[in-house]
């Protein structure tokens, strides 16, 4: 298919987007902060509030017709999101506060089935702790082992060292599909290949991927797939895990509660069917339906379009830094393989420094170790900073950014050089 | 004077780009206490020498940002060879200027530290400034009753 870049009318899309019209001290707002939470267009604002304006009722149980409408509308996203991501079936479709409980139901529930003693379980190096620590705490309680392939110098993963630790107790790879820090798309297709020939079942960690960029399970044909909708124009307290049908079929509830069971006995209960299984207790009904707004705005721009317009301004922000002194960069720097993330520092100014200097002309960016401790100590850096994009980001806010960062170093270098 | 100015201010430049009293303390009866930003990833360890009521001898190894770097190497000038006492009330003043919202009226010891007081306008720095005084305060802690130090988070 032919992407015309110019599918992706900039001024119009900003315009959806009220915040990104604020003022901070006079200066008008940067945000380049979007791998952490996405800005919201106003179709998304105004779902919320016309839920709670028009039919907030619970869902699932009441007769009355604001609780026929909220459910309808909430089951109504589930059957959007199966579509976003190429689903089967919207009952495989199970809705979590965020990408982090969508892992952790599966390290709590497949995982406490199905890992064992001396079983294997394979991370990426650049996994956030949300896809870090919940394996960590399975395998102490299991006694299995974490492996980690290598990354190349250039912040790739090495497809090579994944197959040669793949062995036969390997029970599962849980892998980014982009990382947070470096912005390296991992080739998911090819590692669920060299996975299932091994018998071992992949979980996807798509926070970062599923907001920026098309993604199709089947085309994947990963086994789990965990994401967030606040990284997707969507409001916050949504998490979507996906799961291959007979794989959640098999597996034990996760919370126990209302909703998530279809008989209840004095001592004993029998569980709901997929998907409510999974999903104990009054979600969160508001968000949810919001967020089929958010999938709605993405699918009306094209995923396609998204990820083009990405490329772009990473291939604008690789031109402008390169042509900064004293700047290191991390990750790979081909736009096509990596997201519209930029993770740098500058020599002589520490991150907290350089966010807090930008921050005072408008620019918002993320600083630190980016929930990313283990590869910040393989890169031996303290954290970095890192320039985020997303739909709405522009080449002159780039320029902007470009220009506090100059400040920066004069702020500093002043001294140094006195 | 915009807010970075007076953030970094040239005195806290100088103690970040000149830190004193940086590096490793060797010797007998010196006890180090680690004490760390998970936010920010700053870590310091803080070498102490408590001897006869006295701070008699102190060094700080940090990879800190700016105002963390910088308080720690004040905090070091401040306090070197100081009695225990008076380090305690040093504490209790820095943390004063930093915690309230009153100018704090502060002692001759501090005559750099004054320049950390435009921290306060940045609630999440205050920590990074605090971080080598909680680190000194788990030292004497330590000093005082025999006991190892533990790590010091900000959080």
């Amino acid at each position: 298919m032919l992407v015309c870049p110019k599918m992706i009318d900039i001024e119009t899309i900003r315009e959806d987007f009220p915040i990104l019209k604020r003022e901070l001290d006079g200066k008008r707002l940067v945000y380049l902060d979007s791998a952490a939470t996405s800005q919201k267009p106003n179709v998304v604002i105004d779902a919320v509030s016309e839920y709670y304006r028009m039919y907030n009722a619970n869902i699932h149980r009441g007769i009355h017709t604001l609780s026929e409408q909220a459910t309808h509308a909430f089951e109504k996203v589930r059957v959007k999101i199966k579509n976003f991501i190429g689903a089967p079936d919207s009952r495989e479709v199970i809705f979590t506060k965020n990408t982090t409980e969508a892992i952790n139901l599966v390290a709590l529930t497949w995982g406490r089935k199905n890992i064992g003693e001396g079983d294997e379980i394979m991370l990426s190096p650049m996994e956030h702790h949300s896809n870090l620590v919940p394996w960590q705490m399975l395998a102490q309680e299991k006694k299995a082992k974490l492996v980690f392939p290598e990354l190349t110098a250039d912040g790739r993963l090495d497809l090579q060292s994944v197959e040669n630790l793949l062995g036969p107790k390997t029970k599962i790879i849980a892998i980014t599909q982009m990382s947070n820090v470096l912005g390296t798309i991992v080739p998911i297709a090819e590692i669920c290949k060299l996975a299932h020939a091994n018998g071992t079942i992949v979980l996807v960690d798509g926070a970062q991927s599923v907001p920026h960029m098309p993604t199709n399970v089947q085309e994947l044909a990963c086994d789990f797939l965990a994401f967030s909708m606040h990284k997707m124009c969507g409001p916050t307290g949504v998490g979507i895990l996906w799961g291959k049908s007979e794989l959640l079929e098999a597996m034990p509830p996760f919370m126990g509660g209302g909703d998530m069971i279809s008989a209840v006995w004095a001592d004993r209960f029998v569980p709901n069917q997929l998907p409510w299984k999974f999903e104990a207790g009054t979600p969160n009904i508001a968000d949810v339906i919001a967020s089929g707004a958010a999938i709605d705005y993405l699918s009306k721009l094209g995923m396609a379009n998204v990820r083009a317009h990405e490329i772009e301004l990473s291939a604008y922000a690789s031109k402008k830094f390169s042509e900064l002194q004293g700047v290191t960069l991390y990750g790979p720097r081909d736009p096509e393989l990596k997201g519209g993330v930029v993770s740098f520092n500058m020599d002589g100014i520490h991150p907290h420094d350089l966010g807090q200097i930008v921050n005072e002309d408008g620019v918002a960016i993320r600083v630190g170790h980016h929930c990313c401790q283990p590869l910040m100590r393989q890169m031996d850096v303290m954290g970095t900073a890192r320039a985020s994009f997303y739909v709405y980001t522009t080449t002159e806010e780039i320029d902007m950014l470009v220009d506090a960062l100059q400040k920066a170093q004069k702020v500093f270098g002043h001294v140094a050089v006195r | 004077m915009s807010l970075s100015d007076e953030l970094y201010r040239e005195t806290i430049l100088d103690h970040y780009h000149r830190p004193r009293n940086q590096g490793e303390l060797k010797g007998d009866n010196v006890l180090s206490v680690d004490g760390v930003n998970p936010l920010c990833g700053d870590e310091l360890t803080l070498f102490l020498k408590v001897e006869d009521g006295k701070v008699s001898d102190l060094s700080i190894k940090s990879r800190g940002c700016s105002i963390n770097t910088a308080s720690a190497s004040m905090m070091t000038e401040a306090i070197k060879g100081q009695s225990v006492e008076r380090v305690n009330e040093l504490i209790s003043t820095f943390k004063d200027m930093m915690m309230s919202a009153d100018e704090v009226n502060v002692p001759e010891e501090f005559e750099d530290l004054e320049a950390l007081q435009g921290v306060k306008k940045y609630p999440v720095r205050i920590k990074c400034a605090l971080l080598p005084w909680n680190t000194l305060i788990e030292g004497l802690r330590s000093a005082e009753s025999g006991a190892n130090p533990h790590m010091v988070t900000t959080e």
